[in-house]
């Protein structure tokens, strides 16, 4: 099992938000402010880890056609754990992600997970993977909201930081309003996956001029 | 009348004001995934339009009969999806006996419903705000037709799009978001629309 060649695969290149381009929604409408994107992307690390360690561990045992059947089973059951764990523990990130939490079910991540890798591979593999991918996710998700944060509203780390207001950085007048409606969302995301396909296309183009 | 009035603000947030791609980001990867040829995007709209008005109508009634009665509400993301995909299935299978041309057509993209989340997110939406029979299934169905609205629309301007010349590292995908950001930026301008009763 090689660690570092899936941790590389999640964070960079086969990113699941970056390069995958599975999970979008959640991506975009969520990453506003520091602490939604930390608790979004700390929910689908440990569903996506658990989800990936049933599906590996049922694999063999769960017949071809009803495998899409079980895996949402699987996921919805996770989802709703920590779905009610947050309702309980934290309100307030529960209130602020809102209807994004349960539908956590229907990111694809998960499910494109589940299909391309742990229904192939073994407990152990899937665990990793599950981490791997899901700190990808998250990291995608940290600098989302640090751009549109910083950029839109002047302030770092909102909602944990500074008594939930965030660090000032910026001052409020010169924020660019936009970055924090849901266009901003967009044109954030169509930026760093433009960055992703830069950084991904060099090296090839280096061995071209070779 | 104050009904009729209550139900057309409704359709009209569902699908202008706060349609559910531009300014909720439900079904995203739908959108962005299914808007390359403009008759998939009119057929996939379609298809989710019709699942968004039944499973709006099947799970209200599964929540306020079977769920709150016995009082099962921590199920509701567990029995919610398994209708949804129960449903999609079913439809699946009608359709592929009666209207096999339109089955065809629709293709992959029936199933690839059941995952999509402006499905799932309208049954969600529609026991968070407390809407009533026929509200929820007012609000699924314009919902829907948002989504049919915002898809059609975009895949028209990506069809164009592939002609144009733009930047070797924003080709594809990225390009593409930028259209739905600039269209969202558009559907914008009707945010302050409503229906005075």
């Amino acid at each position: 099992m090689n660690f570092g060649k899936q941790f590389k695969e999640g964070l960079i290149t086969n990113n699941p938000v970056l390069v995958q381009l599975l999970g979008m929604c959640s991506t975009m409408a969520i990453t506003t402010s520091f602490f939604n994107g930390l608790g979004m992307g700390v929910a689908v690390l440990i569903i996506l880890t658990l989800s990936n360690i049933i599906i590996a561990a049922i694999r063999k045992i769960v017949p071809d056609k009803i495998r899409i059947a079980m895996f949402i089973v699987v996921i919805a059951c996770f989802v709703t754990c920590v779905d009610l764990l947050l309702q309980a523990f934290v309100p307030a990130l529960s209130a602020s992600l809102g209807v994004f939490l349960p539908l956590i079910v229907v990111n694809c991540i998960i499910l494109g997970r589940a299909e391309a890798f742990s229904y192939k591979n073994g407990i152990a593999a899937s665990a990793v993977d599950g981490i791997c991918q899901g700190f990808g996710y998250t990291v995608v998700l940290l600098i989302m909201c640090v751009i549109r944060e910083l950029l839109g509203t002047g302030t770092f780390g909102g909602g944990i930081l500074n008594g939930g207001d965030g660090i000032r950085l910026i001052p409020e007048q010169f924020g660019i309003k936009i970055l924090t409606l849901p266009v901003g969302g967009f044109l954030c995301l169509a930026c760093l996956i433009a960055a992703m396909q830069w950084a991904l296309a060099r090296p090839q183009k280096k061995e071209e001029s070779k | 009348m104050s009904n009729i009035t209550s139900l057309m603000s409704i359709a009209l947030g569902a699908i202008l004001v706060n349609n559910f791609i531009f300014s909720q980001f439900l079904g995203c990867c739908p959108f962005l995934g299914v808007s390359k040829k403009l008759d998939t995007a009119v057929g996939m709209g379609v298809a989710v339009t019709f699942v968004m008005g039944l499973a709006s109508a099947i799970t209200w009634i599964v929540n306020e009969y079977i769920l709150v009665k016995f009082d099962l509400l921590y199920m509701q993301t567990v029995v919610f999806i398994l209708v949804i995909a129960a449903l999609v299935q079913f439809i699946e299978m009608f359709l592929q006996k009666s209207m096999p041309s339109l089955y065809t057509a629709l293709g992959i993209y029936l199933p690839l419903i059941t995952t999509n989340c402006a499905v799932l997110g309208v049954a969600l939406l529609n026991i968070q705000s407390n809407f009533n029979f026929i509200e929820s299934v007012v609000y699924g169905i314009t919902g829907g037709l948002g989504f049919l609205l915002a898809i059609v629309l975009f895949a028209s301007v990506r069809e164009r799009n592939v002609f144009a010349d733009c930047p070797k590292c924003f080709e594809g995908f990225p390009i593409a978001l930028v259209t739905a950001g600039l269209m969202a930026l558009s559907f914008m301008g009707f945010s302050g629309l409503s229906v005075w009763g």
